[in-house]
């Protein structure tokens, strides 16, 4: 029988007071891991994207096997890297990484698809070569669609950071963490990992948008 | 004769992957210096193939295509590309590029310094009729004609020998077409391009080309020859088919009306006496005079109206239809019919050439 039930106010702003520095820090390392999965994803992403669109048939096992990797659950992933990665960094960006691809993948290659016939057709008239033709006409026409795969992509990576906190690699997950563990469940730390992760994620989103609307001006000037 | 032929194609045939016929079976063509000719036919004779295979954006399966005496296969597809203009019906503008950046494509890719460039695209804006202000838009703020005109100076920009047009306005409305037609009609004749034309519009060809190809489906030339000759002897029943009705009509489409004799009909000058006058319409058998002061066309007075005063007392009244020597025959068949006149005249700048009547046309109908 619990007399005194030891209660935890919702929240407590003086934790987050003395706590600053860690939430900081916490804050840092969750953008380090996303920053790179990101990184890493696009660049993977953009070479697998160059290979379906230059081979056609290879699009469609590339989609397939990205499509496993998206649909294995995070803990699964991490299950299974471990016996060669151990449990740690490269564990955690492989299961990040791996849900990227998928959504960076079709985004690419759609968007340069998606590039008007009359355009890819007047560009090889002009005499522009494969390479040039590709990445001066066709994927600049294909960034906003690209952007559009990469701020999914961003907001997911941001998710499962959180999850990657089970790996002892600290970021915002570690308050959530932290606070369902403890023996008395500690509601400040869970709603600042959340609350951050979310804002996190929406600012990042938004930063993406901008980026993406100040690299394409002329989807902003319509008929006249 | 041989440096005089721009294009060459010999024995020229493509047969797509996977299809079992013939694109463009063994065409032979040749296209002279600063000739405008035109490629027509229906769907699936092989006219835009045939055009592609010329910058190589579509390879032949057989035969050779020389330009300016170099086979095209000389030189790599690119550098072939870069010196000849080439305009599609898509327009296909470049819709991250400003109008001027877009004009600049070819001069940029060959390297050139900027300065250059620049000078290069006001002087074309300037040339196919683009408003300054307009180089710093982007293409999307345009209308379709003058995105069509953007299309012109960019396959101009670079001065290639050659222009290769694929359907260019086809994607325009009829009015804004017309106009697009006589101003690349003109362009040609100031620039002295070589062109190749495609269109499935008869009319089109007709009014644009020295020479027109109709080409029938499976790629098989039906005639190649000048837009009137073909009008007057079509050369197989598929090419007085593929040309429709109103074959003499479309023939008289060509014609100035100066190719039919104009005559001078009952004209005096003003200062001619009221005897002179009267001679006059007695001699025409007519019941109107037509006054001059000097060369220059006053008008007319009704005959009945002619007592013994002087003519130049008389208020002469506007003829209904008047054109200039450029017309066509056809225009003057027009404005008479629709304007109930009986004569058409012919006027310049004011001065007096003669005049048509039915009659004149007619002949020239019948010739």
């Amino acid at each position: 029988m619990i007399l005194a039930q030891q209660t935890m106010p919702l929240f407590d702003w003086s934790w987050v007071g003395r706590n600053l520095d860690t939430i900081w820090d916490r804050t840092l390392e969750h953008l380090r891991l996303t920053g790179f999965a990101l990184v890493v994803g696009l660049a993977l992403s953009i070479a697998l994207a160059a290979l379906a669109l230059r081979k056609p048939r290879t699009y469609e096992p590339i989609t397939a096997v990205t499509g496993i990797m998206y649909t294995i659950p995070s803990l699964a992933v991490f299950a299974l890297a471990r016996p060669w990665f151990g449990i740690g960094f490269v564990t955690a960006e492989i299961a990040l990484v791996s849900y990227t691809l998928l959504i960076l993948i079709r985004n690419i290659v759609a968007g340069i698809n998606g590039v008007p016939p009359g355009v890819r057709e007047a560009a090889l008239g002009m005499g522009y070569r494969d390479g040039e033709r590709l990445r001066r006409i066709e994927f600049p026409l294909a960034l906003p669609v690209i952007v559009a795969g990469l701020r999914i992509a961003t907001v997911t990576v941001i998710g499962l950071v959180t999850v990657t906190s089970l790996l002892g690699l600290g970021g915002l997950g570690f308050f959530i963490l932290d606070g369902i563990r403890r023996s008395v469940i500690f509601p400040t730390g869970i709603i600042v990992g959340v609350v951050l992760s979310v804002a996190l994620a929406a600012i990042l989103d938004l930063v993406l948008l901008a980026v993406g609307r100040i690299l394409t001006p002329w989807t902003r000037r319509g008929a006249v | 004769m041989a440096k005089d032929v721009m294009i060459r194609l010999v024995d020229v045939t493509k047969q797509f992957p996977g299809a079992a016929d013939l694109a463009v079976d063994g065409l032979s063509l040749e296209v002279g210096r600063g000739q405008f000719v035109t490629l027509v036919g229906p769907s699936g004779c092989g006219k835009t193939t045939t055009l592609k295979m010329i910058n190589r954006i579509i390879e032949p399966t057989s035969g050779s295509i020389l330009i300016d005496g170099r086979n095209s296969l000389a030189s790599p597809a690119h550098e072939l590309r870069r010196s000849i203009g080439y305009v599609i019906q898509q327009i296909g503008l470049f819709p991250h590029r400003t109008i001027a950046q877009n004009i600049a494509t070819v001069p940029m890719l060959l390297g050139w310094e900027q300065p250059r460039i620049d000078g290069r695209v006001a002087e074309l804006a300037d040339t196919v009729g683009l408003e300054d202000e307009m180089l710093a838009r982007y293409p999307a703020e345009l209308s379709g004609g003058q995105q069509q005109r953007v299309g012109v100076a960019r396959a101009l920009a670079a001065d290639p020998p050659i222009l290769l047009a694929d359907e260019p306005f086809g994607a325009v409305d009829p009015i804004v077409r017309t106009r697009l037609q006589q101003e690349f009609r003109d362009l040609q004749e100031r620039l002295g391009k070589t062109v190749v034309f495609v269109t499935h519009d008869v009319d089109e060809a007709i009014f644009l080309g020295d020479r027109m190809a109709i080409l029938n489906v499976g790629g098989i030339l039906e005639q190649f020859d000048t837009p009137e000759n073909i009008l007057a002897n079509p050369g197989s029943e598929f090419v007085e088919s593929f040309l429709g009705g109103e074959r003499g009509l479309k023939r008289l489409g060509l014609l100035p009306v100066t190719g039919a004799e104009l005559k001078w009909g009952p004209f005096v000058d003003v200062s001619a006496s009221p005897t002179v006058a009267r001679a006059t319409l007695e001699e025409h058998d007519v019941d109107w005079l037509g006054l001059l002061d000097g060369t220059r066309l006053l008008g007319w007075v009704d005959g009945s109206s002619l007592d013994g005063r002087s003519l130049v007392d008389h208020e002469p009244r506007p003829f209904l239809v008047t054109l200039s020597s450029d017309s066509s025959l056809r225009t003057a068949l027009d404005a008479v019919v629709t304007g109930h006149a009986r004569v058409a005249v012919v006027v310049d700048d004011g001065v007096y050439r003669g005049m048509l009547d039915l009659e004149s046309i007619a002949e020239e109908i019948t010739e």
